[in-house]
């Protein structure tokens, strides 16, 4: 297990220091480079900007100002905020509550309703449910997920009225009803692809261990094959979906942004666009790289969590 | 198209059995149908229409469906929605394509290198695909549309650059499993160079695989050009795109929802099509994959 664990977290610390290359190399093709924040000072002149230069270092070989960067990442100084002033860190702080929210709360619902069709699927293969069910995730996967919001908004909250179009709460009701009122839409519009996904690899895991030997074991023990599926072949189809979860993190993520923006939700997704809008690179930056990390680092937990539950990988 | 042809040889090749499993695939012809039918409307639709995409009638502001010779309804400047959906089109489709040449041609490379140098150069490749891949796609994108002013030919680019990294990983895998192949080794003795035996005699059985990850990747950069248009960092207007057509539909959602609707069942269908020929394409080509 030790020698697992070492191994993996090897590879997440050189995974780490690619992502920061890609990132640091982003940063220097962003307008005005690190010095975008100064530019936007109309006081600013350009033989100041040259000072500056001078001063942060920046007139200095790549190589160096990358490990200064990387150097001050590593530390916790990620910059301040062009809007506002406030440590980059902070801002980001402010606002990954709520998109862990939304992940959290839709991601269980994808595993739930995943998990359910994929068994169905593979339990009753080439079924009409089966049939349905696979070209439903198709088109599932399909469709742009702020035009599912959209859609949603205009069924559930222009036309019933049933729904909250927007916002993570009202204001003025700090209520936990009042919340999930509003997470229902969203949670449910950004879980459609991960749903689709996740029936899909359910089902395949399905079958790859119904044909498996400690199946027939089971049936021959005289187990009900409600039992022997329930059980056996669920739970170890369940395995390599700890592994998906991980991997599917930076779609989650990605349709999180999406989402965020149509519903109004204060997560990262909403800070990332108003940053680009009001060209505060620092957070820009600050979230591109704080979301690497947070992939990263979902993914060595996952694999963690793999090896905990399956003896064959920690030491095969 | 040339693995199609090669398993049957030059004559006949459309009663081969990829073909044949291809045409029986119902959803790949379903695929094959709604992407024929889009991009006919999208080539000859505008010269058919009595509106151009860039006339502005302000007296016919939000007009609904089907009043008149609008048949799609008008927009907030008045202007005819069908005509737009279908110049849009031709940016969003053409955006997709090039933007699967080169994200495949990026991949291809990549994934042929690295899987038959392997060692520390193709150990560095393929961490940098993880590198990439660790990226949540649209933070990406956006960052990079940001940065560089995103003409049409720049945002195929952008797309491309956070795409190439599904087909380096499948062509790797594929280089690898290859590369001690016995034609591979006589290709050695022969004195072959490298690249020869990488381009002329190893890639070539590759083919399927990349086919099958091209036309996923043609679905994919659609999603992804409508996602950051939509945002509005992606192709800018006055030059449509079903993407940028999406841009500000929220604020009439209540009174024009056909702004939002259309445009959105568009990008749909193209992209449900690529995703049913893929399909189609996976199981007639006997590609194996664990994705969905």
């Amino acid at each position: 297990m030790r020698g697992f664990l070492l191994n993996r977290l090897s590879q997440s610390l050189i995974l780490l220091l690619i992502v920061s290359v890609i990132g640091f190399l982003v940063l220097n093709l962003l307008p005005g480079g690190p010095l975008a924040q100064f530019g936007l000072d109309p006081g600013m002149t350009q033989d100041d900007l040259e000072r500056l230069k001078e001063q942060l270092g920046l007139n200095r070989p790549l190589l160096i100002q990358y490990l200064d960067w990387a150097w001050r990442l590593l530390q916790g100084d990620w910059g301040h905020s062009f809007r506002d002033g406030a440590p980059v860190l902070a801002v980001i702080g402010r606002h990954v509550l709520a998109t862990l929210l939304l992940m959290g709360t839709s991601t269980a619902i994808a595993i739930a309703i995943g998990t359910w069709i994929g068994i169905r699927g593979a339990t009753h293969r080439y079924s009409l449910f089966d049939h349905v069910a696979t070209v439903g995730a198709m088109v599932a996967l399909s469709i742009p997920t702020f035009w599912f919001g959209l859609v949603g908004i205009y069924i559930f909250s222009l036309q019933l009225g049933w729904l909250p179009a927007g916002n993570m709460y009202t204001i003025g009701d700090g209520s936990v009803l009042n919340y999930l009122h509003h997470l229902i839409l969203p949670s449910i519009v950004l879980s459609l692809v991960h749903v689709a996904i996740w029936s899909r690899y359910m089902r395949t895991a399905m079958l790859d261990a119904i044909s498996q030997d400690f199946v027939n074991t089971a049936r021959a023990k005289g187990l009900s094959e409600r039992r022997v599926i329930m059980k056996h072949v669920v739970g170890n189809a369940l395995l390599p979906m700890i592994t998906l979860a991980g991997v599917q993190l930076p779609s989650i993520l990605t349709g999180a942004l999406v989402t965020e923006t149509v519903f109004t939700w204060p997560g990262m997704g909403r800070l990332f666009l108003d940053s680009l809008g009001y060209s505060d690179y620092p957070v820009v930056m600050g979230l591109l790289m704080f979301s690497a990390i947070l992939v990263i680092l979902g993914n060595l937990i996952a694999d963690i969590a793999v090896a905990i539950v399956d003896p064959r990988i920690r030491l095969g | 198209m040339t693995a199609l042809v090669a398993n049957a040889g030059p004559s006949r090749w459309w009663r081969s059995r990829t073909v044949r499993r291809f045409t029986s695939h119902h959803l790949a012809l379903l695929g094959v149908a709604m992407i024929t039918l889009l991009t006919l409307a999208c080539v000859f639709g505008p010269h058919l229409l009595p509106y151009d995409s860039l006339y502005i009638d302000l007296r016919a502001r939000f007009s609904p469906p089907l009043t008149g010779d609008h048949y799609l309804g008008t927009d907030p400047l008045g202007r005819d929605v069908a005509a737009r959906l279908f110049m849009a089109g031709r940016t969003s489709l053409l955006v997709a394509f090039f933007a699967m040449l080169l994200s495949t041609l990026i991949g291809t490379l990549v994934g042929v290198i690295a899987g038959y140098r392997g060692g520390w150069i193709g150990a560095a490749l393929m961490r940098t695909v993880d590198g990439f891949l660790s990226f949540p796609s649209i933070f990406l994108l956006l960052a990079l549309a940001a940065a560089l002013k995103p003409s049409p030919a720049m945002v195929t680019v952008i797309v491309a650059v956070t795409s190439w990294m599904e087909v380096a990983r499948i062509v790797e895998a594929e280089v690898r499993s290859l590369r001690e192949r016995e034609f591979v080794l006589a290709g050695r003795m022969l004195g072959l160079s490298g690249a020869h035996i990488m381009f002329r005699e190893v890639l070539p059985n590759a083919v399927g695989p990349i086919i099958v990850a091209a036309t996923l990747t043609v679905a994919h950069a659609i999603l992804l050009e409508a996602y950051i248009s939509f945002l509005g960092y992606g192709i800018q207007p006055p030059l449509p795109s079903w993407g940028n057509m999406l841009e500000g539909a929220q604020q009439y959602l209540d009174s024009a929802p056909w702004l939002a609707i259309i445009p959105g069942a568009a990008i749909t269908m193209a992209v449900t099509s690529f995703n049913f020929i893929g399909d189609g394409l996976r199981d007639a080509l006997d590609v194996r994959d664990d994705r969905v």
